[in-house]
């Protein structure tokens, strides 16, 4: 039987409604990388080399000492006035962006480390390719976008490999990915090391793919980069309802007929794309690095999948800006590794203060919702307790009754098994509240104190009656399930709450406490 | 010991004109640190923690830069003293102790971050583990970078390791294989030794806590021995294919056994294949593979039998051999074996339909059409056994059954009415519903289960349609 497909009957979620916007975007960012990647007022053609750094593998370290850059050279490489910095700098950028955008999707998916396996496992395609192309056009074999081709099809192998080996074994996912991912490296170092036995395999060029020379990036490499990173945006944009679907609930987007098959192994190109692109400039580690860092940091951020996927492409582009200026700064700082650690920077960051889901913010919201329990357990405690005087007492001047009797805090305690610091605590922040007013002989509520304090015990024995009447609790259960719930009641659930009640306790704003109210219970 | 190697030698010149002396060791070193790698490797594989692997074989980086750079202070204040024949010999007892020591503190280290970030920062645990590692590997990096002049640190030998230089050409041991093989030796002797408390943990982390046994211990100590085991073996087969060796000879033995003792065990073996197969395959395979070029401008000048691969390359390459035959041939997981499986079962019950088709056409003498559109190729091959079993005919253009057939068929359509029978009395299922489910129960009925439901339905003569049930 096959799928049903998707008619213009099923109601497709609108996820994205500004759809063109994400469109522009791509070409937005082409028109600055058109503009920089032009060869610099000097007019060099090819880059020459300057205090960029060179990559991990580079030799030339006959100046050891560490020296703080001067102002020129830090004006220089802020306005980007070398050409080499920019070009650098550029494609260090698009290439960010292009991996916090679609790395965004392997986070969701759970599929992180596939970049990892990726960028491994293309490695005997470029092998592969180079001696293919060295047969039959001798001398032509370190054709960039042959290379690139060969290690597209070989990452893409990788990728159905590891999906094989999960569907048709007992293999978990993990294991087949690490499977791959080693064993297409050890066939490509094995290549490897033939290549370089050959007269023309002197394989400086292709040394790079594993390490990256990120500080002798061409502006064709960067072009290549901006394009990789256009298709990436451009398709991510196409897609973004389908690959959100595909992130958040798979099953059910293959109950509604979509091609969820197809949409994965539409991302997974994409990943291969953006990996192989980034491989031969930036080399492996900041390739896995930028497809995983920058999507893990904008998690903490936001909960929307559109703000979480600009988000990562921002976080991207900015730690490898960051990453790559200071790596031109100080000579010795390889730029993969910095651009990889000011990514971590922006990392643990986020993970202290990111809104959502940081630790601090968290910590925050959980401290005020303390207090506020805090404080609604005392106003309820002081209700409870000033409610059988209510009757005794006089009407004073003040409008609401409540307010005029006065107690000690010694009652209090006897009914809470707080601690004396506890509630003095308690008592000193309602008063600066203005909930609480201490006079001669102890305290007294304030009128606003004491309207709270009835619109708390209200909550907490509406809830009760409502467990009593429609859950069948018995009386002197339902004490410590309101006493969870109470805190959290909004207005017009209350109100619900209240029609609910209301057929038993009619007319009553409010209603007398369903079970005894004994000092200790 | 040595003379067992020239023995080993002798038996592969055969194979190999030109294998000599460093061939074995080669072998044999290979072979030690894969067997090492295997033990840690298959509980990975087990507690779904291989990638954990892939990460550990990175950060292990940082931990023997700082091992290296301390080992060197203590050297030049003179805290340690150094080998007084070779004072700047990189690797001496100390730098080794060193390095394990840091390799052991940074796998921990690992481990403790990645569940940290996971689980206070809400990341998911491979996004997690892939933000720790690449951060740690570039950390380690950087470090080498900066300390470039008094670290002598080649990342390339780090990363690719050269088993080619492992031995010097003197009858000594070469030193290598004694790493290796000391790692081996604390590998077996751990798992040996807290092998109960590895394998509760590994299945059952819930159980191992309620008995007592700490698990989150055992995971933190597993990934310290992993780190060190690592380290052990970068020197020989390189960083970056350690995992080749920690995760693939593992997840093979994984795919031919259930027990975790034979799976250690094959591990072992098939890691210890692995290197003798690479270093054969590093040494055969590139002048069998270029032959056809020989003549080409691209190999002009470049002896055919000189090329030869990275062994370390050629043993990842070997074990993902082995793992891919594995995966087909294992004897009860293996691809081909559940493909011959479910055909012989498809057989099975394509002839078993069809003989119940006959005996319902013979019981009712009305012509019930066998099948509409094409038949499959079981159903077709069902036809043709039954014929040669001589249970069916084939005459004047029909099937018929023969008398063994009836009493074949007999039994099937008495697996399918009783099912009927039990349905209809033990579920509230309508009458015209009882059919499907027990079309597909009667091919799993046998006869002792078909007495027990003959017994438990007090031996019915009739299913809920009226139509007899048939005696065995």
């Amino acid at each position: 039987m096959s799928p049903v497909r998707p008619t213009a009957t099923v109601v497709r979620p609108v996820i994205f409604r500004h759809r063109w916007l994400a469109l522009a975007l791509p070409f937005a960012l082409a028109m600055p990388s058109v503009l920089l990647a032009a060869p610099g007022p000097s007019g060099h053609d090819h880059p020459v080399p300057s205090q960029v750094t060179t990559g991990t593998s580079g030799t030339s370290l006959s100046d050891n000492r560490f020296r703080w850059p001067g102002w020129n050279k830090i004006s220089d490489t802020l306005l980007m006035r070398q050409y080499n910095t920019r070009i650098v700098l550029l494609g260090s950028i698009l290439l960010g962006i292009g991996a916090g955008t679609v790395g965004t999707f392997m986070l969701l998916r759970k599929r992180s480390l596939v970049g990892d396996v990726v960028s491994h496992a293309s490695l005997p395609g470029i092998a592969m390719a180079f001696l293919a192309i060295e047969l039959a056009y001798p001398g032509k074999g370190r054709s960039l976008p042959v290379l690139l081709f060969g290690a597209l099809l070989a990452g893409l192998l990788g990728v159905l490999c590891t999906i094989g080996i999960r569907r048709f074994s007992r293999i978990k996912e993990d294991t087949a990915l690490a499977i791959v991912l080693s064993v297409f490296f050890g066939i490509g170092i094995a290549l490897f090391t033939i290549i370089q036995k050959l007269p023309t395999g002197q394989v400086a060029g292709l040394q790079q793919f594993i390490y990256g020379q990120t500080a002798s990036m061409t502006s064709a490499d960067v072009g290549l980069i901006g394009l990789a990173s256009i298709l990436v945006i451009a398709v991510s944009a196409a897609l973004f309802k389908e690959f959100g679907l595909l992130c958040f609930d798979e099953e059910f987007g293959r109950s509604h007929g979509w091609p969820t098959t197809w949409l994965d192994l539409v991302l997974m190109a994409l990943v291969v794309c953006i990996a192989i692109t980034g491989l031969q400039s930036v080399g492996m580690l900041l390739v896995v690095a930028m497809l995983i860092i920058p999507p893990a940091a904008a998690r903490f951020w936001t909960d929307r999948l559109g703000s979480m996927t600009v988000i990562a492409a921002v976080l991207g582009g900015l730690s490898a800006w960051l990453g790559g200026v200071v790596s031109s700064l100080f000579a010795r700082f390889s730029a993969g590794a910095v651009i990889v650690l000011a990514g971590t920077l922006f990392f643990l960051v986020s993970l202290a203060f990111g809104t959502r889901r940081g630790l601090l913010p968290r910590g925050l919201r959980q401290w005020s919702n303390n207090r506020r329990i805090g404080r609604h357990d005392l106003l309820r405690t002081l209700y409870e307790m000033l409610e059988p005087r209510l009757e005794s007492s006089e009407p004073d001047s003040s409008d609401d009754p409540l307010a005029d009797i006065h107690f000690a805090s010694d009652e209090v305690l006897s009914r809470r098994s707080w601690t004396r610091s506890r509630l003095s605590r308690l008592l000193d922040r309602a008063t600066r509240d203005g909930l609480l007013q201490a006079v001669e002989s102890g305290w007294r509520l304030t009128a606003s104190g004491a309207a709270e304090a009835r619109l708390v015990a209200r909550n907490h024995r509406l809830w009760e009656t409502y467990l009593i009447l429609h859950a069948d609790i018995a009386p002197n259960h339902v004490d410590r399930d309101a006493d969870l719930i109470e805190h959290v009641l909004e207005p017009d659930l209350v109100s619900q709450l209240l029609e609910t009640v209301s057929a038993r306790y009619p007319q009553m704003q409010m209603p007398p406490s369903p079970h005894p109210l004994e000092p200790g219970t | 010991m040595l003379a067992a190697t020239d023995i080993f030698t002798a038996s592969f010149t055969w194979l190999i004109d030109d294998w000599g002396k460093l061939d074995t060791w080669i072998v044999i070193t290979g072979a030690l640190a894969a067997m090492a790698c295997a033990i840690p490797g298959s509980f990975l594989v087990l507690r779904r923690q291989s990638m954990m692997g892939d990460a550990l074989t990175h950060t292990v980086l940082p931990g023997i830069v700082a091992a290296f750079l301390l080992s060197h202070y203590l050297k030049t204040t003179g805290w340690i003293s150094t080998d007084p024949a070779d004072p700047h010999k990189a690797f001496d007892a100390t730098s080794y102790t060193f390095m394990f020591g840091g390799a052991l503190l940074t796998g921990v280290l690992t481990a403790i971050l990645t569940e940290w970030v996971s689980r206070r920062g809400g990341v998911e645990n491979s996004a997690a583990l892939g933000v720790v590692y690449t951060s740690m590997f570039a950390v380690g990096l950087l470090t080498i970078r900066l300390a470039a002049d008094s670290v002598h640190i080649d990342p390339d030998c780090v990363l690719y390791g050269n088993l080619e230089s492992v031995w010097g050409g003197s009858d000594q041991v070469p030193r290598a294989a004694w790493v290796s093989g000391g790692c081996l030796v604390f590998n077996i002797a751990m798992a040996g030794c807290f092998f109960k408390e590895l394998r509760i943990s590994t299945f059952d982390p819930a159980l191992a806590t309620t008995l007592g046994i700490n698990a989150t211990l055992i995971d933190y100590a597993l990934m310290g021995v992993t780190a060190a085991t690592a380290v052990a073996a970068f020197e020989s087969v390189g960083n970056i294919l350690v995992i080749a060796m920690l995760i693939v000879p593992a997840a093979t033995a994984h795919l031919l056994t259930d027990r975790l003792w034979v799976m250690l065990l094959l591990a072992a073996i098939i890691a210890a294949s692995t290197a003798a197969i690479g270093h054969v395959m590093a040494l055969s395979l590139p002048p069998v593979l270029m032959a056809p070029f020989a003549e080409q401008p691209l190999l002009s000048g470049v002896p055919i039998d000189s090329l030869d691969a990275s062994t370390s390359g050629m043993m990842a390459a070997a074990a993902g051999g082995l793992f891919v035959a594995a995966l087909f041939l294992a004897p009860r997981h293996g691809v081909l074996v559940r493909i011959g499986h479910r055909f012989r079962l498809s057989i099975r019950i394509s002839a078993e339909d069809l003989l119940g088709t006959l005996y319902r056409q013979d019981e009712t003498s009305r012509d019930i059409p066998l099948q509409t559109g094409r038949r499959t190729f079981a159903q077709r091959y069902a036809t043709w056994r039954l014929r040669r079993q001589r249970l069916i005919l084939h005459s004047s253009g029909q099937l018929e059954l023969t008398a063994a057939g009836r009493h074949a068929a007999r039994k099937l359509i008495r697996a399918h009415r009783l099912w009927e029978s039990y349905m209809a009395r033990h579920f509230d299922v309508p009458a015209d519903h009882l059919h499907e489910t027990a079309h597909k129960v009667e091919h799993y009925l046998d006869p002792e289960l078909r007495d027990q439901l003959a017994h438990e339905l007090d031996t019915p003569d009739t299913d809920p349609h009226g139509r007899e049930i048939p005696d065995d």
